[in-house]
């Protein structure tokens, strides 16, 4: 079985512009493989193509990339996706490239900083722990889990228009996370800093982000919470 | 935090607030319209008139024309904020379509008021 590809190959080093380089493989009959490892076995035969990848099954989230016009990790995709179809491997979109299927994601980095990923409490330390009840615990479901792929993001055009002010979906669902989890006290803080036209608002629930997200988690549903509690704050 | 200037709320939620509040307006006026209209068959001129020589109609129209240019006025501002990166193209375009909007308030306060 001859799978079929087609790769957006970039260097600035050497090209003038980006292009779509095809590739083939021969596979056994009937098997089934990740796009990583097709990925893998093509660079076998064209060393110059890079690409990033580490722990191979979904939890670093470095090999984010577009596949067939849809993001997704290359390493919990398989190619048997496609039904048989050429495969078109490109970065991930909106991104600065950097080469081949590597992106620049400093853009992305700094919206995530911009809303503090850490707890802030500004309680007395207490003598052990933190607690949680269950309850309280529960309420971090569905938003810690994210892996910063960036594939949500990169596939929210109101990121793509303004990745310098929108915080974009990977990084409201972190901001959520925080602005739910009962052992943080900067809730009024947290919410000022994203009381603006861009930050949040920006998102017109389009959800493109739970489309593509990986580990199927719905910043959508983060936004709109995060827009609740700002209009409950303001009105 | 990223500030405005150009939008017509204050900050993003006043904003949120503002454009489905108009949303709403639009909306209701719109279903009246639509419903007055399946209701008068045949629809006359004297029908027509009658309904706009109301005070309630007027001032429902009215609302429905500032909903108009509360909501586009926005809703531009966020079209032009996204597709526009020239800032003085931008300035230039919000501009006209504000004035536009504000021109559509004045002649339907004008028309409405002479029925």
């Amino acid at each position: 079985m001859k799978l079929e590809f087609a790769v957006y190959r970039y260097n600035p080093d050497v090209d003038t512009k980006p292009y779509m380089k095809d590739y083939s493989l021969e596979v056994d009959e009937g098997t089934d493989m990740m796009v990583l490892d097709a990925l893998l076995k093509l660079k076998e035969l064209d060393p110059t193509l890079a690409f990033r990848r580490s722990c191979r099954e979904g939890v670093c989230g470095s090999d984010g990339i577009n596949m067939n016009g849809k993001n997704g990790l290359a390493c919990i995709t398989p190619v048997s996706t496609f039904k048989g179809k050429k495969i078109e491997i490109r970065p991930l979109p909106g991104m600065p490239v950097v080469r081949d299927l590597i992106v620049d994601l400093t853009q992305f980095y700094t919206q995530y900083e911009k809303i503090k990923p850490f707890l802030i409490n500004d309680e007395k330390t207490p003598a052990r722990e933190h607690l949680q009840s269950p309850e309280e615990r529960e309420h971090l479901d569905g938003l810690y889990e994210c892996i910063m792929c960036a594939c949500c993001s990169t596939a929210c055009p109101s990121f793509w228009w303004n990745p310098d002010k929108f915080i974009g979906p990977s990084g409201l669902l972190h901001a959520y996370r925080f602005l739910i989890d009962s052992r943080d006290t900067a809730t009024e803080e947290r919410l000022s800093g994203l009381d603006d036209a861009y930050s949040v608002f920006r998102c017109h629930g389009i959800m493109n982000c739970v489309d593509v997200c990986p580990k199927g988690l719905n910043p959508t549903k983060a936004i709109g919470h995060i827009k609740s509690m700002l209009l409950q704050r303001a009105v | 935090m990223v500030t405005n200037a150009a939008s017509l709320g204050r900050s993003g939620v006043h904003d949120f607030i503002l454009i489905r509040a108009s949303a709403v307006v639009l909306a209701c006026y719109t279903i009246f319209l639509v419903g007055f209209i399946a209701c008068s068959s045949p629809l006359t001129y004297d029908a027509w008139h009658g309904l706009f020589s109301a005070l309630p109609m007027k001032v429902f129209t009215l609302l429905a024309l500032v909903a108009v240019l509360v909501h586009a006025w926005i809703g531009i501002w966020q079209v032009l904020t996204d597709y526009v990166k020239c800032v003085s193209l931008r300035g230039v375009l919000q501009f006209v379509f504000v004035v536009a909007a504000f021109s559509y308030l004045a002649a339907g306060i004008l028309i409405v008021w002479g029925v």
